[in-house]
């Protein structure tokens, strides 16, 4: 006998296990090898096995869990102030939030690292900074007396990339200019692709930029021709990089094709900024048209719209979207079937332009840089509690730092992998259809037309054009144009039939052939 | 309000002394390990290619003999030795891990043509063509010193004399009784000075004979009509015989012993005369050596072999055996030399760490699920051929394709049905006799 709480729990693992199932198992039915049946049930058994351990883990074993923000009363939670928040948590998060002042050298945009230990920061004017956030630590501060445009990691954080003026160039954590990568031209946007060791960069005159970081190689360059873009996101569940444009498209690039792979006319108006959620399914957009987005790119179709302003939008890891406009930071919260509501919202001193709005990982923290510095508030919920020390460790110690630059090396992904299903990898071509249909097939097609034509209903004309005589006329040439290309098939088949019988003897031989009936 | 954020305190994450171990937390979220199809699509191919790498199969010669090596056989008392005979009569054990002799026999007056032991590993039976089996006590190997043996071998216990050169011998699995072959089939007790029973069907010498290890009154012998025959000692007659017409056509078959009306299997990929075969002591694989300079392993349920190997020295591979634990392959060839293998081309020897373990185990598994993938087939599919072979190989494949094309015509061209469509298992019997 299973208790009540016992079946509960198994309910629970059951639910849970799903996600780590990735997808419904291989139909065995169908399949009429008998071997193969039974070594693929084996491998599904062994799968099921697997989720379901995952999911015992993530039950029972998991150090932290997630935060939240849960009003009382006729409390909401847009109302709470960052003040009151900060009184209530504890000492160690007391002292994530801050703001630093900065007014000579902004806006700053800033980037933290995958394990959301280290950031970095550029203010427009040239000023350079990365940081230790773990104990608040500034590690290096330089100027390089340039516009910088955009800053961002490599593989860990010792090395960076700056977009400067002319170029974007390579530091490493010392300040040391490593790199200038002149073939990119004056890049308005860097992305970095780490499990491709690959960095993207879009110019000024719109063309992107692939290079290989581990060797070197410029692994492509395409020019977009849709005008110049500052607006570009790596997807990570596929490492397809989105570009916004000023015509309201959004299309999305992979090294190996020249063309985008998809071309979506999101906005009417330019689009300023997108968003992928970290479960590769939803893209956040926004645009001049006061219009903010969310589509499903598994079919590229138009999830929900907003009429909201924001000039700049970022996904948490538990899928919090975060919204600046002008001095307002607003966080949306999924509120159940995709649909996102107003979850918090804070406000800047006035006057200070947002320039970047960045959750860090692996923490309830929401960094925001601005023309006056860099601040950062509390966002509770907005971070994945538990960390896993071989994916992205905050609390990593040099030699894992060493040993994981090099397994990441090892397993670098080559450009080919980057594709819109990443799941696709491995499997098989669907088997062709049949290339000639059967006689059969083609005589239930065209009857499924007739009955298609006959059936059609017309509208109600007026002007004699509603007499019975000619609506039978329509309908009749209605079916005489279903059947027609069935029909002309069949005449193109005949020729070649009797070609084959005519077939021209000898005239002494003649009088044997068979006569024709 | 109500409110928790995520606080970590660093304590909590890292170790205390530098003496203890990191910690080390895990979160299997497939959210958090994207592109993973991608990942372990490269892990497989690199494995594959550091499989190739490592691929070093060759470990060592023994060279000591005078003249080819006709036979060996494994000593089952002691994993590192094994016997080995040579064609000018001499008999040697040798010790696998110093690759050295360490006793040598007297032997016989003509070549050794067959030697085996006895299940308890303390009698060495060998026969040649001076028409004698001798019987040889085994010396016990010391642990401390290999080079020296205490023991006397210079005579052999005892010899049995008889009317015809010998060309096979095999002792049963579990008992006392040993089989011989050449013009008759014999089987003999060791403490008989003659023979205790004899076989004859038909008037060809039988070249080679084998007991059943399953069944200890069971043994097969194939004889040079191209015959192969199954006896059953508590018989007077033979059982059953199988005649085919697979002379020496590079072939292995797999037979089920109950039904030999048709091969199990066909185990093609040699380009000359199979001379020896033996099955890895855990029953999965075998080995076989050839007249074209190779050895090669097959998997007992596969049609074509896992593994080539081959070196620019090896001369006609006359016999080849697994070692005790499966992990090594011995070859005797034309060149003198007895020439040891791994069994596995790639395998790390020596002690493995756990984790060492664990991911070699890993890369095997991805290895595994992705070698469908073209990339994955090809490395690891790939060998390196000596030429000759490789040519050969060409030549047969082209012949066996004409042949078939023929045979393709000659059906198209004659009554439906005339000429039933054979398969390559049943096409090389000739005759079954009960």
């Amino acid at each position: 006998m299973i208790s009540a709480t016992q079946q509960k729990i198994a309910d629970e693992l059951d639910v849970r296990a799903r996600k780590y199932l990735r997808g419904d198992g291989a139909n065995l039915e169908t399949l009429r090898d008998k071997k193969l049946k039974g070594q693929l049930a084996n491998r599904e058994k062994l799968y099921g096995q697997s989720a379901k351990a995952a999911a015992k883990a993530e039950k029972w074993l998991l150090p932290s869990e997630e935060g939240y923000l849960e009003p009382e009363g006729l409390e909401k939670t847009w109302m709470i102030k960052q003040e009151s928040i900060v009184r209530e948590v504890d000492i160690s998060s007391f002292r994530k939030p801050f703001d630093m002042i900065l007014p000579d050298l902004g806006p700053y945009k800033l980037e933290y690292t995958p394990s959301g230990r280290y950031m970095v920061m550029g203010g427009r004017k040239g000023h350079l900074a990365m940081i230790d956030m773990l104990n608040m630590n500034l590690i290096k501060e330089f100027q390089v007396r340039e516009t910088v445009r955009d800053v961002v990691f490599l593989q860990n954080e010792q090395f960076f990339a700056v977009a400067q003026k002319k170029y974007p160039y390579i530091y490493n954590w010392r300040g040391t200019e490593i790199h200038c990568l002149k073939e990119h031209g004056a890049a308005l946007k860097l992305q970095f692709l780490d499990k491709h060791f690959l960095l993207a960069s879009v110019n000024k005159s719109a063309q992107l930029h692939y290079q290989d970081v581990s060797t070197g190689v410029i692994v492509a360059n395409y020019r977009t021709g849709l005008g110049r873009t500052d607006v570009m996101q790596v997807n990570p569940y596929n490492a397809v990089i989105g570009l916004g444009h000023s015509a309201g498209k959004v299309t999305m690039w992979k090294p190996t094709s020249a063309k985008p792979l998809v071309t979506m006319l999101c906005h009417f108006g330019p689009v300023t900024d997108i968003a992928f959620h970290k479960g590769g399914h939803l893209m956040a957009t926004t645009g001049m048209d006061h219009k903010i987005k969310l589509w499903d790119i598994r079919k590229f179709g138009l999830l929900h719209s907003y009429t909201a302003h924001a000039q700049m939008l970022d996904f948490s890891q538990k899928g919090m979207l975060a919204l600046g406009n002008k001095s307002h930071v607003h966080i949306w919260r999924d509120s159940g079937n995709q649909d996102y509501k107003q979850y918090m919202s804070h406000e800047m001193v006035k006057g200070y332009q947002l320039a970047k709005v960045c959750f860090r990982p692996y923490e309830d923290v929401l960094g925001i840089g601005h023309s006056m510095g860099l601040s950062s508030i509390i966002v509770p919920g907005a971070g994945e509690p538990n960390f896993d020390s071989w994916v992205a460790n905050p609390y990593e110690t040099k030699k894992q730092r060493r040993e994981k630059e090099v397994h990441a090396l090892i397993d670098k992904l080559q450009p080919e992998t980057i594709m819109l299903e990443p799941t696709k990898i491995g499997t098989l071509k669907p088997r062709r259809t049949k290339a000639n249909p059967t006689k059969k097939e083609i005589q239930e097609e065209m009857e499924t037309a007739i009955d298609a034509a006959k059936n059609i209903t017309f509208k109600k004309k007026t002007k004699g054009r509603n007499k019975p005589s000619k609506r039978t006329k329509k309908k009749e040439e209605g079916v005489f144009k279903a059947k027609r290309p069935f029909l002309e098939q069949k005449t193109e088949e005949r020729p070649f039939k009797r070609q084959k019988e005519e077939v021209e003897l000898p005239k002494a031989l003649q009088r044997f052939s068979r006569k024709k009936a | 309000m109500k409110v928790k954020v995520i606080s970590r305190s660093t304590e909590e994450f890292t170790r205390e002394r530098s003496q203890d171990l990191q910690k080390v937390f895990r979160n299997y979220d497939p959210n958090l390990r994207t592109l993973e199809k991608a990942v372990e699509y490269t892990r497989a191919l690199n494995a594959a290619k550091l499989e190739k790498i490592f691929a070093k199969p060759f470990i060592g010669a023994m060279d000591g003999h005078i003249d080819a090596v006709s036979c060996m056989t494994k000593n089952p008392n002691h994993l590192k030795g094994i016997f080995s005979g040579s064609m000018d009569g001499d008999i040697r054990l040798w010790d696998l891990a110093t690759r050295k002799t360490v006793n040598q026999f007297p032997g016989h007056q003509g070549a050794v043509r067959g030697l085996t032991t006895s299940t308890d590993g303390d009698r060495l039976l060998s026969c040649g063509t001076d028409c004698t089996v001798r019987l040889w006590k085994v010396p016990v190997l010391e642990m401390t010193d290999p080079n020296e043996s205490n023991e006397d071998c210079s005579k052999p216990l005892a010899v049995y004399v008889w009317k015809h050169a010998f060309w096979a011998i095999d002792h049963q699995w579990d008992g006392n009784l040993f089989a011989t072959a050449g013009t008759q089939v014999e089987i003999w007790d060791q403490n008989r000075s003659e023979p205790i029973n004899t076989f004859e069907w038909g008037k060809d010498t039988t070249v080679s004979v084998r007991f059943n290890p399953g069944e200890p009154d069971l043994l097969a012998t194939s004889a040079s009509d191209r015959s192969i025959a199954i006896y059953d000692l508590r018989m007077s007659s033979p059982a059953r015989k199988l005649i085919m017409q697979a002379n020496e056509d590079c072939n292995c078959y797999t037979y089920d012993g109950r039904k030999l009306n048709e091969a199990k299997l066909v185990h093609k990929d040699h380009v000359s005369a199979v001379m020896d075969i033996d099955y890895s002591p855990t029953g999965r694989e075998f080995v076989t050596g050839s007249y074209d300079r190779t050895v090669r392993i097959f998997p007992f349920n596969g049609g074509h072999s896992r593994e080539i190997y081959h070196t620019k020295r090896m001369q006609r591979v006359f016999c080849v055996r697994f070692s005790c634990d499966a992990s090594y392959v011995i070859s005797g060839s034309d060149d003198t030399n007895l020439r040891l293998w791994k069994a596995k081309a790639s395998e790390q020897m020596g002690v493995l760490l756990p984790r060492e373990k664990r991911k070699l185990e890993y890369l095997d598994a991805v290895k595994e699920r992705y070698q469908h993938l073209t990339d994955v087939k090809r490395i690891v599919r790939h060998r390196h051929l000596p030429k000759p072979v490789y040519k050969a190989a060409a030549l047969r494949r082209t012949m066996i394709e004409a042949e078939n094309k023929k045979d393709e015509r000659r059906r198209a061209h004659s009554a439906p049905g005339s000429i039933p469509v054979q398969p390559f298992r049943k096409r090389r019997i000739i005759k079954e006799l009960e």
